[in-house]
């Protein structure tokens, strides 16, 4: 199958003017401080406009705000923010019935990066910050928990706090986590590795890093009311017994919901339908594969969490009873809702990851990618079936008892394509060549991870053993060691490898393995306690634990500790590499076949002079004589034929 | 293979075949027998039993992959300078593996979720909560839940009967009622020995979780649903009640003791218990298997299903509504 090599320019791809200036944005055009200024505005407006309607009633219990001006402030804040931006200069000359020529500024230097870019480079770079600033909060926040957790009785802080950073870590983490590779490394590469010169959709892929932040954002502005008291699940009837900080809970789903549908849609038509002449689907790189599932479930299953949030708000505001039993609601259809979008994120967050390190294995065995058709498919079954194992997660609710042995069932099955990417790692590795750089490190840590993540997910689904361990740290310590442990690592064997093409700049090698290091041990040391922290009988999100558990509590937070100073040096390394000491990168650092490194570096702003024609899959390593990748003098842009 | 060719699939076998037995004895019979949640219920011995099991083809695995990958990284490093490796299709895939790999795993997964149902199935729930309706009930269970409702229910030791017993879980503390014994309330959770128990778990206001850690009970209590979790106790033992669905701000604290004594103390217990309550137990609403809470609060009246003061939802909460 080809694709026809003709698409519209008019957005993006326009070469910057050749007269020789580069256009600068002028300090009053749009940028993140006129945002941030709309979005102040915004909120106020909002909040007064609340106030006004509903300033006799809703007040939340005990806390003298009126939970719509808060609802209505953080909407017409996230309004503000998209104005301020320049997020609706498109849409809203379209509506004006002004023409459609309207182009974003291509603004060039280092300005762009706060500003509203359709070029899928820009917005990538601006994920990668974006979310190690939204991870770095998090893991601040951890640093926090482990902290508390240090002494059974003596407390640091009061368990309202406690309850609020816990929350707070948990929710944003795992908000991050669902953008933190397909933001920046699928926005990034996937034009690149399918041979395009850009996103079927540049519009809703900036907005969807720019809706993303002012999510950050409005899950933070729980922290001045108090937080919210129910942990990154939000189960009701808490949710609506809880103060005014819930809304930032609920809301803030709502708003990254948008950016991960935005997302999701955006790179899964541009997968489909922007392929180089060529690029058939059994040639398509694993990690495209990968993405195209992930994007898959992001637009299929977060419309559920969207309008859950959107009912949780009603409940709040409006006084509906979705969730409050006594009222004719239903306690179990928030956590229903919920799961059904909380599982297919689980695997938002592990495809993504798998499809990093099979990318990478082959480069640094020297040999082709093993089985990569049956790793495809893999995924491909792991997203259809991650929609029909929720319940594992309130097997002990009471719901549906006698539908436990069948999500018992689909739960295990899914572990049945999960491990093709061991069936992938294992047979790449066999009588390869390995060479020990950096984002190999990583990918092997999380075969290690994984492995142990997965295997605990087994003992999860098995309803007898679950009876033993739901709800407490071994459910904790499952999910950080397939989290954190897998995608975590595969993110930073992502960093590893592409960055240098990213940015031109190659990382520090040894800084990064004292990271590596320091990472992986520290990882296994702080969460490998909490399985028996867990099977000894430690519920989570609590402050209080039995005496006896203080040692490896205390063995837990002291390793978290380290593991924390090695993600300082991750910081460190980008510091170092991109200011103190920048080192060239070469361009094809670590020899690979994947077409995103045949383009020069840094990448041109239309990506490739021609577009090239795809010859054969990019894993023919050990192969002297293989056919070339592609053809990158292939066809020219507007004219030519596809192969 | 060609001949002088190491084998090296053979040669990690072979290692991993030694190393897996080793694991697994030392874990059957060092290791198992300490497993939480201990034996104190006939749950909590199943599911340790359970646990056991899957550790057994858990820990193969595990070691599986460990082996072939510090085979692997050792002896395929670079930094050996091995042979250049050789691609082509024939490296890019192997029907045989894959299937091979397909089955096996499809094989293990399906046995493992079988051995769960039957598990699950045998063991009325293996102590985990069943929902208002449960499947799998123990014998006597279904007679006894529907005496104790109609406030009929008896037990005496050495009759063999189930127990019926009520968690009311509320923020933040669990509250016991004992059926038999005139529905009394108790903060003591106090169960008799070598019995068949069935605890309905409800909660007055958010969601909570039952969780007797030895008993290996794990219910969650939700307002208007009562969901009932059977085991049968074993000899007398204490054990930890702890809440284990956040639950709001003291969710840390939500925790009790309880014990298992031998049937005739429980008798003496319960009958004591009930005589000293009489006089608070009239005051409570009639024994019912869920409660809602009436408009004048959730720590005023409580009005069994069925006799709840009909709520106005026009009217905020705590307003004054007559008590029925
Ligand atoms: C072999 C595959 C897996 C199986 C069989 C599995 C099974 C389970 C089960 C049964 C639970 C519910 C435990 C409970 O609350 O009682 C669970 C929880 C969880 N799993 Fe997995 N899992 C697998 C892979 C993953 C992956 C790949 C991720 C993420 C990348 C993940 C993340 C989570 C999270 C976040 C929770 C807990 C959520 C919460 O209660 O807050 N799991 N898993
Ligand atoms: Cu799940
Ligand atoms: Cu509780």
């Amino acid at each position: 199958m080809t694709i026809s090599a003709e698409r519209p320019t008019d957005v993006v791809a326009t070469p910057p003017s050749t007269s020789g200036a580069v256009r600068r944005g002028g300090w009053f055009s749009q940028h993140l401080g006129t945002a941030l200024i709309a979005a102040i505005l915004g909120y106020l407006f909002g909040h007064w406009l609340g106030n006004h309607i509903a300033g006799n009633y809703t007040p939340v219990v005990n806390s003298g705000v009126n939970d719509l001006a808060n609802f209505f402030g953080l909407l017409f804040g996230v309004v503000g923010w998209l104005l301020g931006i320049g997020a609706l200069n498109y849409p809203l000359a379209k509506i004006a019935g002004r023409s459609g020529t309207e182009k974003t500024p291509d603004v060039e230097g280092f300005s762009k990066y706060f500003r509203y870019s359709t070029d899928h480079k820009t917005v990538g770079l601006q994920y990668v910050i974006g979310v190690c600033l939204f991870l770095f909060t998090g893991g601040l926040l951890a640093m926090a928990i482990r902290t508390e957790l240090l002494n059974p009785t003596t407390h640091i802080f009061a368990p309202s706090t406690y309850i609020e950073i816990v929350s707070e870590h948990g929710t944003i983490m795992m908000m991050m986590a669902t953008s933190i590779v397909v933001g920046p490394l699928g926005n990034y590469l996937i034009p690149l590795m399918i041979g395009s010169r850009r996103m079927a959709f540049p519009r809703i892929e900036a907005f969807s890093f720019w809706i993303f932040t002012a999510g950050y954002m409005v899950i933070f502005s729980a922290l001045p009311y108090g937080g919210f008291p129910t942990g990154w699940t939000g189960y009701a009837p808490l949710q609506n017994q809880a103060g005014p900080g819930m809304i930032s809970y609920l809301f803030g789903f709502a708003v990254i919901g948008l950016g991960m549908m935005a997302a999701g849609f955006n790179i899964a038509v541009t997968i489909i339908n922007y392929r180089a002449p060529g690029m058939t689907w059994g040639r398509v790189p694993i990690f495209v594969w990968s993405i195209l599932a992930t994007a898959a479930l992001l637009t299929l299953a977060t419309p559920v969490l969207f309008s859950a949030g959107l009912f949780g708000i009603l409940d709040r505001v409006d006084q509906t009873a979705f969730y409050v039993a006594e009222h004719g609601g239903s306690s179990y259809l928030w956590e229903n809702l919920f799961w059904f979008f909380g599982h297919p994120e689980v695997y938002i967050m592990a495809l993504p990851a798998f499809g990093i390190v099979a990318e990478i294995l082959p480069v640094f065995c020297r040999k082709p990618l093993f089985a990569q058709k049956v790793g495809a498919a893999g995924m491909i079954g792991v997203a259809l079936l991650s929609f029909f194992v929720w319940q594992h997660h309130i097997f002990q609710s009471g719901i549906n008892p006698d539908m436990r042995p069948l999500f018992m069932l689909t739960t295990e099955l899914i572990s049945i394509p999960t491990g093709f990417i061991f069936l992938v790692g294992m047979g790449t590795l066999y009588k390869a060549k390995i060479r020990y750089e950096l984002p190999m490190l990583f990918s092997l840590a999380l075969f290690f991870n994984f492995l142990i993540g997965g295997l605990t997910g087994v003992f999860l689904s098995d309803v007898p053993v679950n009876v033993t361990v739901h709800g407490g740290f071994f459910v904790l310590s499952h999910f950080h060691y397939t989290i954190m442990g897998g995608l975590l690592f595969a993110f930073m064997a992502g960093l590893y490898y592409w960055l240098p093409k990213m940015t031109g700049l190659m990382l520090n090698k040894k800084i990064g393995l004292w990271q590596f290091w320091l990472m992986f041990v520290f990882f296994n040391l702080t969460f490998f306690p909490m399985f028996i922290i867990g099977l000894l009988g430690q519920p989570r999100r609590v402050y209080t634990y039995a005496k006896n558990l203080q040692g490896l509590n205390d063995f837990s937070s002291i390793s978290a500790f380290i593991l924390g100073i090695s993600f300082l040096i991750f910081a460190w390394n980008l510091a170092y590499s991109w200011f103190i000491k920048p080192e060239k990168a070469p361009a094809n650092p670590w020899d690979s076949l994947g077409l995103e490194w045949q383009t020069a570096t840094p990448v041109p702003v239309h990506n490739f002079d021609r577009i090239p024609v795809i010859m054969t899959d990019p894993y023919h390593y050990g192969e002297p004589g293989a056919t070339a990748l592609a053809d990158l003098s292939g066809v020219s842009s507007s004219t030519g034929n596809p192969a | 293979m060609k001949n002088g060719e190491v084998n090296h699939l053979r040669r990690m076998g072979s290692a991993w075949a030694v190393i897996a037995v080793v694991a697994d004895l030392v874990y059957w019979f060092a290791v198992g027998p300490h497993v939480p949640p201990g034996r104190l219920t006939e749950a909590a011995k199943n599911n340790q039993m359970d646990f056991n099991i899957l550790m057994l083809v858990a820990l193969p695995v595990l070691l599986g992959v460990w082996v072939y990958l510090a085979y692997s990284l050792r002896v395929w490093s670079a930094k050996r300078g091995g042979p250049e490796p050789v691609g082509g299709p024939a490296a890019a895939s192997n029907r045989r593996t894959q299937v091979l790999w397909i089955s096996i795993t499809s094989v293990a997964v399906l046995a493992a979720a079988a051995f769960g149902t039957v598990a699950l199935i045998v063991d009325h729930g293996s102590g985990g909560g069943e929902g208002p309706n449960p499947v799998w009930m123990p014998t006597g269970a279904a007679k006894a839940e529907t005496a104790a409702l109609a406030g009929k229910a008896t037990w005496a030791p050495g009759t063999n009967a189930v127990l019926p017993v009520q968690v009311i879980a509320q923020q933040w503390k669990f509250t016991y009622r004992y059926p038999t014994f005139g529905g009394f309330e108790s903060p003591d959770l106090i169960l008799p020995a070598n019995t068949s128990v069935a605890f309905n778990v409800t909660s007055l206001d958010v969601i909570h979780s039952f969780w007797a850690y030895q008993l290996s009970i794990k219910a969650d209590a939700n307002q208007g649903v009562n969901n009932v979790a059977f085991t049968e106790t074993k000899g007398p033992g204490q054990f930890v009640v702890r809440c284990s669905e956040l639950c709001g701000i003291w969710h840390g604290s939500m925790y009790n003791y309880g014990k298992v004594v031998s049937q005739g103390a429980f008798m003496q217990w319960a009958q004591q218990t009930e005589m000293a309550n009489a006089a608070n137990t009239k005051l409570l609403p009639p024994f019912a298997y869920t409660y809602a809470p009436d408009a004048n609060g959730a720590a005023g009246g409580l009005y069994p299903d069925g006799t709840v003061t009909p709520y106005n939802s026009s009217l905020t909460y705590g307003a004054k509504q007559p008590a029925s």
